[in-house]
């Protein structure tokens, strides 16, 4: 019996991108944060959230590191950070 | 039931008794005639299907690859340029291993620009994982849709089938063909049972994305189910002649090739017109045959060699040609006997392109120029010599 190749839902959140991660990963300062959620807009894997000033944070689970949030930051309150840093990668 | 119709009528006659669920296509000749029948018997609420217009052939092949995912038995058609467009979709049906049953009504591919029938724009679909067919008679043609829908939906095959047939010598050709009957076409066809739905209240996404590490084993598993429907093919022409009474379809057709010095090769409707020339020569006491290519892909290799290997000398007649190259027929042909002893001479020839006739003196012509010096993708019928 053939049957044809199907995905379920879900994949996207099974699939723990953020192996892909080599270089550099964002740091979320949470010092000078206005809560313009442009970090959350820009994001291509939709993982960075927040609420307050100062609570925005994304997730390293998924995270590629692709630094759009931090070029997009007005305050440049989010940096990228070499991935050698131990600074911040809970979550 | 016996009626003298036009070509596209017995085969949208056939195809409404398999009541597909959904039919889109898009016009374009010579196929039009087909999807006009079939949009009648909707409109006259005749056939309970949905007719789906559209505004391209990608959209056509696009709509019943989709409905065919969600569990309906489809229907669409295409000539020349149309099937190009669909292309695109119909290698995705392929991998994907959906039962898509369509129609090939054969003609030319642009430019220039030309409607009348030769093989082009089927072969250009060769390599896509298809079924192909190829019908010889309208009677044939519309007992090989029936036939289509069997080998499709078959749980160990699950592949798209086209089934081609000659532009207006068929389509526009007014022929005795005997419609099968309702009661008997449901004993031959079961009822479309996929193991996958596309289905709102069970979501699943088909067709998806396979990276290195799986593609080649997906792309391999689609080419066992070819080779399956090697078996499965004649097996279902044999079911066929034991519910309807007559032989349709299989893999190949011999025709005196008993003791035959030469044969042809060719697919279609003009192996009516070789079959004539053959008993003309034979009656002369020349030893002739032919094979008729009924399933081009798969291709039919065991049954190629047994059929011609004691045949001397081979033409295949090709009624399209990979630009640059040969005929394709030729092409499989030379390279199923390489390194078989015995191995017929084997030679390719190009004739009837964009509806140039192929008649019995083109027949007598290879026939003629087989003994010659062997060649590969000699040109019959220019009228600048050649």
């Amino acid at each position: 019996m053939e049957k044809p190749i199907t995905a379920s839902p879900g994949s996207a959140q099974r699939n723990k991108t953020g192996t892909w991660r080599i270089e550099n990963r964002p740091q979320f300062l949470q010092k000078n944060c206005i809560a313009c959620r442009l970090c959350v807009l820009i994001c291509p894997e939709g993982i960075v959230a927040g609420k307050e000033k100062n609570t925005f944070q994304t997730d390293y689970r998924y995270c590629k590191g692709c630094g759009l949030c931090a070029a997009v930051c007005p305050k440049k309150d989010i940096v990228m950070v070499p991935e050698t840093s131990k600074e911040n990668t809970e979550s | 039931m016996k009626d003298f119709i036009e070509g596209s009528e017995a085969i949208a006659r056939v195809v409404a008794l398999c009541k597909p669920g959904v039919i889109s296509a898009y016009p374009i000749t010579p196929q039009t005639h087909i999807v006009e029948f079939l949009a009648e018997m909707v409109a006259e609420g005749k056939l309970k299907s949905q007719f789906v217009n559209v505004e391209s052939e990608h959209s056509a092949a696009s709509a019943v690859l989709g409905a065919v995912a969600t569990g309906q038995r489809v229907f669409t058609a295409s000539s020349s340029q149309g099937l190009i467009l669909m292309s695109e979709v119909l290698f995705n049906a392929a991998g994907m291993r959906m039962p898509v049953v369509l129609v090939c009504v054969n003609r030319a591919l642009s430019a220039p620009i030309n409607i009348w029938n030769d093989h082009q724009d089927s072969m250009a679909l060769r390599d896509s994982g298809v079924i192909q067919l190829y019908g010889e008679s309208n009677q044939e043609v519309a007992d090989l849709i029936l036939q289509a829908y069997r080998l499709a939906e078959d749980p160990h095959i699950l592949l798209p089938v086209m089934v081609c047939l000659d532009g207006y010598i068929l389509s526009h050709g007014y022929e005795v063909v005997d419609i099968p009957e309702e009661d008997k076409v449901l004993g031959f066809l079961p009822d479309f049972n996929p193991p996958e739905r596309l289905d709102p209240a069970d979501p699943k996404s088909f067709g998806p994305l396979a990276g290195p590490e799986y593609y080649m084993e997906i792309r391999h598993d689609l080419h066992q189910a070819l080779k399956r429907a090697l078996a499965l093919i004649p097996e279902v022409a044999t079911q066929f002649a034991h519910i309807f009474g007559r032989n349709s379809g299989g893999l190949v057709e011999p025709y005196q090739l008993e003791g035959a010095e030469m044969a042809i090769v060719a697919a279609g409707s003009v192996c009516g017109t070789i079959k004539e020339t053959i008993d003309t020569l034979r009656a002369k006491g020349k030893k002739v045959g032919l094979l008729r290519i009924i399933t081009y892909r798969p291709f039919p290799e065991e049954e190629i060699i047994q059929n011609l290997l004691k045949v001397p000398m081979v033409a295949v007649l090709d009624r399209s040609i990979s630009l640059g190259a040969t005929g394709p027929i030729y092409c499989d042909i030379r390279a199923v006997f390489q390194g078989q002893k015995p191995s017929p001479k084997i030679s390719g020839f190009i004739a009837g392109l964009g509806g140039r006739d192929i008649t019995p003196d083109t027949i007598m012509e290879i026939f003629e120029r087989l003994p010659g010096s062997q060649v590969s993708d000699q040109f019959i019928g220019l009228k600048d010599g050649d």
